[in-house]
């Protein structure tokens, strides 16, 4: 287990005060003019050799991303922090800009300049209004005290912080949505290429990141990259913020060591399933979007982004959702369904009919109402939506759909088993999809 | 994409206050000059917080003039994102969130207790005039599910009783205390917490 002096957040909880002068007691704000000197290369190459991968959900190299950024500036570059948390299962950002904020535009500023922005905006979910104006003060502070602002910190660095609001949109934590939604747009992603780090905001150079990757950066130059590589598996390093949520005895935010055991996350921090480990049923690995995993898979799994992967799943945002055999499997995907129905942003055909699609057959089945034939529709569905879209909501819709197939498949047949009266009255003429029947038709 | 109903009932007019009106030039400052556009969405959250939380058509067209961008672009973005009402609700706005995390600690109890309480349906407001609730997705606190936002404020862990109980202060123009009901500490494990022990009270 993880000890607590290599937790990074260490007012997780917010145990103590988030103002300037509490925060400099945990580290904060300590040498990051002589980490901004070192130089950008220099923050750039410890960052890429930290192996930090980013905590939005995709886990893509930090440092690389930060990389891509023009070495040139012929336009003004923008830094932009994504803070629209809404995957399902997931809380982590909350209690960052609630009790950590100083660690966020402390890595605002650092990241800042490693990637030549003058200009960072935070993109704040606008349910979070307290968290947002929580925030707000605390860079009134960081303003008043120099360390953003003109000559931040005495860098020489100019820096410039500013808060956008969402306003409830899931989409918008895509990062071209995000984009557009700060321009003023409806948020639907962009075509990709060209990527953000060259055509961005307002058509500039611009980085995307999430707001932990951004609140980890700091701790991880001062520490040295070393520290954070020693924690976790190769390609899989650091700590991370796991949220643990649903039928558990004990639901929190707890951070850990990449690798950790699900089991033990489980039991040791939430307090154990409800109902004990046996009854435990399936565990969603991270966030919605993520293809579940069976009790027989819990039982060993790690918690990192390359063992998720192995098992068909992935890491995502590490939001943790426990469901346990007191609960009906299908119900759970049809509520999630309906979450993408409701939250597809209409651009892309098979997305915005497709996810409608499966909630409907989600619901029948839910109903034990749908007929044989719909389980392999439904994954043929999935299959039509996956990979066929501009972003990557199609494929966050339709894998957890596939992830109940491939795991409760048997469950869901058991409970619709209903034939259709086309299939054994075939000669009746007044069947409408009498025309079904011929396969050379169909 | 959320279907939303926009009022047949309009104002005929809608222009900012004196100090919404500042507080809309501070917000296109913080775009570059030319991009005023950004601050639509920021602008429209003004509207409805001066317009008893709803915006009207009214509102659309003096945003869209104050920014400089054609009404049916403000209108776009007005009805795409489901946080701006277009059609009046309750002083004490009830979101309640059901996606699975919440749906898993009961959070369909919550919907009970607010149809009993409020209005037998969704967006309607309630006999008194006070309260209008609403289903909605993932308000991201789920750790602390089941849970609502009411207006700007999170009411964390609650049950059927508590809600009731919630509900009935705001019936007498209470404001209810936000945060966790099981007494329990932020996003802390409830009793006995396994990490950042010494750190406590550091």
């Amino acid at each position: 287990m993880l000890e607590d002096k290599d937790r990074i957040f260490q007012n997780l909880y917010g145990d103590n005060g988030i103002d300037i002068e509490s925060s400099k007691l945990r580290g904060d704000w300590v040498d990051t003019k002589e980490i901004c000197l070192k130089g950008k290369n220099w923050i750039i190459d410890e960052i890429k050799s930290s192996e930090l991968r980013g905590r939005g959900g995709a886990g893509f190299p930090t440092g690389l991303k930060w990389s891509f950024a023009p070495k040139e500036i012929s336009k003004p570059h923008y830094l932009v922090i994504n803070a629209d948390e809404s995957e399902p299962g997931t809380c982590k950002d909350r209690d960052i800009l609630r009790f950590e904020p100083q660690k966020l535009i402390e890595g605002c500023l650092i990241a800042s300049y490693a990637v030549g922005a003058h200009k960072c905006y935070i993109y704040i979910r606008g349910e979070y209004y307290n968290e947002g104006e929580n925030l707000q003060k605390s860079i009134d502070e960081a303003y008043e005290k120099k360390l953003i602002g003109k000559n931040a910190c005495d860098t020489g660095w100019d820096l410039d912080v500013y808060i956008h609001y969402g306003a409830g949109a899931y989409i918008c934590g895509e990062e071209t949505a995000l984009l557009e939604s700060i321009e003023g747009n409806k948020g639907q992603p962009r075509l990709k290429p060209p990527f953000p780090a060259l055509v961005g905001l307002y058509g500039c150079p611009t980085i995307v990141n999430n707001v932990e990757t951004i609140a980890v950066v700091p701790t991880i130059l001062r520490r040295g990259a070393k520290w954070f590589t020693s924690l976790g598996n190769p390609k899989n390093t650091g700590t991370k913020i796991f949220c643990i949520s649903g039928n558990v005895n004990r639901p929190c935010n707890v951070e850990e060591e990449m690798g950790v055991t699900l089991k033990e996350l489980i039991e040791k921090h939430a307090g154990g399933v409800i109902g004990g480990w046996e009854n435990l049923k399936a565990v969603i690995p991270g966030g919605s979007s993520m293809p579940m995993l069976p009790k027989e898979t819990c039982d060993t799994i790690k918690m990192d982004f390359d063992s998720l992967i192995q098992q068909k799943s992935g890491l995502g945002t590490a939001g943790i959702i426990v469901i346990n055999k007191d609960q009906d499997i299908i119900a759970c995907m049809a509520r999630i369904a309906r979450f993408y129905k409701h939250e597809s942003c209409g651009q892309c055909t098979p997305c915005r009919e497709g996810s409608g699609w499966m909630w409907r057959i989600l619901e029948r089945m839910k109903n034990n109402e749908a007929s044989r034939e719909e389980i392999e529709m439904l994954e043929e569905v999935t299959k039509q939506i996956e990979g066929h879209t501009i972003c990557a909501f199609g494929e966050g819709s339709s894998w957890p759909v596939q992830g109940l197939l491939r795991h409760f498949k048997k469950e869901i047949i058991k409970r619709n088993n209903f034939n259709p009266l086309v299939n054994t009255n075939k000669n009746i003429p007044y069947l409408v999809d009498q025309h079904l029947l011929d396969k050379e038709n169909a | 994409m959320s279907i939303k109903k926009i009022s047949k009932q309009q104002p005929e007019k809608f222009e900012f206050n004196d100090i919404n009106l500042k507080t809309s030039k501070r917000i296109i400052s913080k775009y570059p000059e030319g991009k005023q556009q950004s601050a639509v969405m920021s602008l429209l959250y003004l509207a409805q917080n001066q317009n008893q939380n709803w915006i009207p058509l009214a509102a659309m067209k003096y945003i869209a003039k104050l920014l400089n961008m054609p009404y049916i672009k403000v209108y776009e973005v007005a009805t795409f994102y489901s946080m701006y009402n277009l059609s009046p609700v309750g002083k004490y706005f009830y979101q309640v969130c059901t996606t699975t995390p919440c749906m898993l600690r009961g959070a369909y109890k919550l919907v009970e207790a607010c149809k009993e309480k409020i209005s037998k349906n969704e967006n309607e407001i309630s006999e008194d005039g006070n309260c209008s609730w609403v289903e909605v997705e993932c308000l991201g606190a789920c750790v602390n599910a089941p849970m609502i936002q009411i207006n700007e404020n999170y009411y964390e862990d609650l049950s059927k009783e508590k809600l009731i109980k919630i509900i009935n202060e705001t019936k007498n123009g209470k404001q209810p205390k936000p945060g966790s009901y099981k007494g329990r500490f932020n996003s802390a494990p409830e009793k006995e917490r396994t990490t950042l022990n010494n750190l406590k009270n550091a």
